[in-house]
């Protein structure tokens, strides 16, 4: 059998009931990665020795008969932005190609502590920024279900992984949508937590007050289930919520009987390719067939989530990347100098890729001195009446639904020299950033042969109406469709 | 042309809590080897996150109370963002529009009158790491490469701006001793300025008596004493007050005061305006001061410098002056305290702390907490005097032994045999001696010179080592002229 195309709940239980051991898992993973990661590329490392130590470990307390995690030797891939304490974490960047950390991050220490299988770090856009992971200073990730389209971003590497069976289970971070529109892209399920659910300590930080680490599996159970161990208040993350986490696997429930779900006409409109809006009214009609009680809404202020978010995020991403300077660890010019500022200039010059130089300059001409109010201030005011127009909405609404991404996955190179057409497949999920909500893409069809991902998004800390909603969908709607590779 | 000296201080004052700023590691780094007190956090670490110590909030509100600040009931903290290799983020976690303590004064005593200045803001920030340069003496300038040490960096850090309200240097180290005793008294902070635990920069100016506009300041830096302060000041004053008598314009930078070669100079001019761009810290959240918490806080401040002395005028007596003296530092006032719980001349002991004690502390360039002697050394050394064991002559060189080993005066007047002779044979004998060798002046005396008195006295007393007790030698004297 063909372990790595099942889920993780379903390995669970073949794992306790000893129909097959956490090595055999693990060889059947890796035996794909071998197959077709020359395609696909998810993967900047491989740890496979430190995996197979790792299943062998986890077959010793199958066979000791202990208390086994439900996530107990699954093959789990990270996104090379969260450091794994002594193994490479480069942000797929120059300026950290040979950066090897002191510690782990804590959502990864939580799945360590569940005994998780890592595979490896995968391939991302440089600190996080882009839409299709061709901003690796590495190499670009292909789409696993079109190798001449992208696979979305900026968790690339995460999606392509698991929607290839190059891993099971996988952690990406969501800045303006980073683990959606890949998901989306990838046919895939992705899930950004409320901000603050989850614990940014050790996530190399793009911008601060929108990141968030969230899962990318195969389907909403898996996702319900990563999502209980990584969720949790962290004393050494400040913006970490004190709040009691509930079990979510008990979201998961087929029922939207009575629900209301509101459809921002914002992210309905133009912009939006046709099929992933025909696919998307098709899961509206669904859920209403479903007892779901439909209606569009309005937010006014999403027009302009996407101009403050390009003020915000490069504005903190500016700041968060000054200490990459080669100082003190990281990438340093070879070249000689005259003194630290040529030292500076030239290392900052040469390890960063022109995206990551683009948004510095963007962000330090925001926040510069005169031009603060302007852009910043102003930003930041935006972000509160969209804030603003979530929390009527929701006064009203149990959920929202949208497209993930207004297209489905682009071909390499077609926007990589034009930012701002990059920037608007962003657009669908920027605005739940902004708000600090929580939302989830799941597959909802097929337009070109490619999968469209449908976003639900959802109050504050309500992550289990989503699952439950996203639950309901995928059990009726039955997205069956693989990748072919 | 007269002038009138403008100064306004920038106040650093390292916090004596356990641990840094927005981590766990220990903030006692003094000392301590390079990088040895650092964690992912300190070291700016990709994915590090701070986290607020709780304790430098708290000693700085209560700072802010001691220094009749308004505490901001809603506060933040801001990125200050600028490249230094010794700056592990290269952004500083301070505090920008929204300090925590606003808008307080100090009154400080010069000359015998009270004179009030303002303090504009006490906020919190962290250190940053200290650059070691190899070669060049020491200074950045020609070294031949630099060492960074991480330990100080996160240490928390209060700064405390004054309004431009000082008028001249002695009024500057008036005022930062004050400051530097309320700080004390609180226990906010050990102060040490050698140690750098209390760093003071000045922003000087000068203007024509009488005119309202500031003239164009600078900032003078590396003044880590009183004394240095005090000169440091008055030098800046002496070279701009030169400047602009020939006419020249004072030029806006940043000086450094040399402490061996007694002079300012020029450490960096500021040709533009550095721009932090300062942005709300998003990776803290904003600060929120439940009010009844900073009421008790208010209500549980020790007593500070100005109430202790009010108590000392009149729980003991004392004069302004020298209650003032003993208030200027709270190892001092806890010193003379401690005296007085076992000893009741109050004008004794503070005679002596004020005299042998300051004299020999100013001579080593000493804290009174760090010298040898203690109020139970001084408390046993004005019992020797009294009960006659030993004359105040003796006492003082008593004093300085044990002020240079630490021995009680007990031990130090038994091993060199100072007791006082009060022995009348004894005495006699000498005395005798005396008047044999000096027929001459026995002959001034009884011809009516009472100061030939004095020169037999003090003969005695040079025989006997100045042991012998002066009330006997002038009786014995007197009996036998």
């Amino acid at each position: 059998m063909e372990l790595y195309k099942l889920t993780a709940h379903e390995l669970h239980k073949m794992l306790k009931e000893r129909k097959i051991s956490a090595v055999e898992l693990c060889r059947s993973v890796f035996s794909r990665i071998g197959q077709v990661e020359d395609k696909i590329r998810a993967y900047i490392t491989l740890t496979e020795e430190r995996a197979l130590a790792k299943a062998r470990e986890v077959d010793e307390k199958i066979k000791a008969g202990k208390q086994l995690s439900p996530l107990a030797g699954i093959p789990t891939a990270i996104k090379d932005n969260m450091c794994t304490k002594g193994l490479l974490t480069t942000c797929a960047s120059k300026i950290l190609q040979n950066y090897i950390p002191i510690y782990t991050a804590r959502a990864v220490e939580r799945l360590f502590a569940q005994d998780i299988v890592l595979t490896g770090k995968t391939n991302m856009d440089e600190f996080a920024m882009g839409s299709s992971t061709e901003n690796s200073a590495f190499f670009v990730t292909r789409n696993p279900w079109n190798l001449e389209t992208v696979p979305g971003g900026s968790s690339g590497g995460s999606a392509a992984a698991v929607a290839a069976g190059e891993a099971i289970l996988s952690l990406g971070s969501d800045t303006g949508g980073s683990i959606r529109q890949p998901a989306a892209l990838c046919g895939v399920v992705g899930f950004k937590p409320t901000y603050g659910l989850v614990s940014r300590y050790g996530l190399v930080a793009f911008a601060s007050s929108l990141d968030q680490i969230g899962p990318i599996t195969k389907d909403v159970t898996d996702c319900a289930l990563l999502l209980n161990y990584i969720a949790g208040h962290d004393p050494l993350d400040s913006t970490s919520l004190r709040v009691k986490i509930p079990d979510y696997m008990k979201a998961l429930v087929n029922e939207v009987k009575g629900l209301k779900i509101g459809v921002p006409v914002e992210l309905m409109g133009e912009g939006i390719q046709t099929e992933v809006r025909e696919a998307i009214e098709n899961a509206i009609k669904l859920l209403e067939d479903l007892g779901a009680l439909c209606q569009e809404v309005s937010l006014p202020h999403l027009d302009y989530a996407l101009s403050a978010y390009y003020i915000i995020a490069p504005a903190e991403a500016s700041s968060n990347l000054a200490r990459f300077d080669g100082v003190r660890y990281g990438y340093r010019t070879p070249q000689k100098v005259e003194d630290i500022m040529e030292m500076y200039f030239r290392t900052r010059a040469e390890g960063f890729g022109s995206e990551v130089k683009r948004r510095i300059m963007l962000g330090t001409y925001a926040l510069s001195a005169g031009y603060y109010e302007a852009y910043y201030g102003q930003a930041q005011k935006v972000r509160t009446l969209i804030v603003n127009d979530f929390n009527k909405a929701f006064e009203k609404f149990d959920v929202l639904i949208s497209p993930t991404s207004p297209t489905v996955a682009f071909k390499i190179g077609e926007k990589y020299e034009d930012p701002l057409r990059m920037y608007m497949s962003d657009i669908c999920t920027i605005p739940v950033n902004l708000a600090g909500i929580p939302a989830i893409s799941i597959p909802c069809g097929q337009a070109d042969g490619l999968p469209v991902g449908l976003q639900i998004m959802g109050k504050p800390l309500d992550e289990e109406t989503i699952l439950r909603v996203a639950y309901t969908f995928e059990r009726n709607f039955g997205y069956e469709e693989k990748p072919n590779l | 042309m007269e002038y009138e000296v403008v100064i306004g201080l920038e106040i650093h004052v390292e916090l004596l809590t356990e641990s840094k700023m927005f981590c766990g590691c220990s903030a006692r780094t003094f000392g301590e080897k390079p990088n040895t007190l650092t964690c992912p956090v300190c070291l700016g670490m990709p994915g590090s996150l701070p986290v607020i110590n709780e304790k430098a909030i708290e000693y700085t509100v209560k700072t802010g109370l001691a220094l009749n600040c308004n505490i901001a009931p809603f506060s933040q903290f801001h990125r200050k963002n600028y490249f230094y290799p010794d700056m592990v983020k290269n952004y500083q976690i301070s505090q920008y529009d929204l300090p925590l303590c606003t808008n307080g004064y100090i009154e400080v005593e010069m000359d015998g009158h009270s004179r009030r200045v303002g303090i504009t803001r006490v906020h919190l920030e962290e250190d940053t790491g200290k650059l070691v340069h190899v070669g060049g003496a020491g200074r950045i300038a020609g070294a031949e490469y630099s060492l960074v040490d991480f330990n100080r960096s996160g240490v928390p850090l209060m700064e405390i701006v004054t309004k431009p309200d000082i008028r001249s240097p002695d009024e500057a180290k008036a005022f930062l001793q004050k400051l530097k005793s309320i700080l004390e008294h609180l226990e906010v902070s050990d102060c040490n300025m050698e140690q750098g635990s209390l760093r003071c920069d000045a922003n000087v100016s000068i203007r024509p008596v009488g005119s309202k506009e500031l003239g164009i300041k600078t900032e003078v830096k590396n003044m880590n004493s009183f004394k240095a302060l005090q000169r440091a000041l008055a030098y800046e004053v002496e070279r701009q007050k030169e400047i602009l008598e020939q006419g020249g314009v004072v030029e806006q930078e940043t000086r450094h005061w040399d402490d061996v070669k007694n002079v300012t100079t020029s450490l960096r001019t500021k040709e533009y305006a550095h721009d932090y761009r300062y942005f709300p810290e998003p990776d803290l959240v904003p600060i929120e001061l439940d009010r009844e918490w900073i009421e008790s806080l208010r209500v549980s401040l020790p007593e500070l410098p100005d109430a202790r002395k009010k108590r000392f005028q009149e729980q003991y007596a004392l004069s302004s002056s020298d209650a003032s003296f003993l208030t200027s530092s709270k190892a001092l006032g806890d010193f003379f305290e401690e005296c007085m719980k076992s000893y009741s001349d109050v004008k004794k002991v503070s005679n002596w702390m004020m005299g042998e004690l300051l004299y020999h502390l100013n001579a080593a360039n000493m804290e009174i907490d760090e010298c040898a002697v203690t109020p139970k050394h001084l408390v046993q050394l004005l019992k020797l005097i009294d009960d006659g064991t030993i004359s105040g002559k003796i006492a003082k060189a008593v004093f300085e032994e044990m002020f240079e080993t630490g021995k009680l005066p007990q031990i130090i007047v038994e091993e060199k045999g100072l007791t006082q002779i009060t022995d009348e044979e004894e005495l006699t004998r000498i005395v005798e001696l005396v008047l044999e060798e000096n027929p001459g002046v026995v002959e001034d005396y009884r011809k009516g010179r009472e100061r030939a008195l004095g020169f037999l006295v003090g003969q005695v007393m040079r025989l006997t080592k100045g042991r012998a007790n002066p009330q006997l030698v002038n009786k014995l004297l007197r009996e036998r002229l």
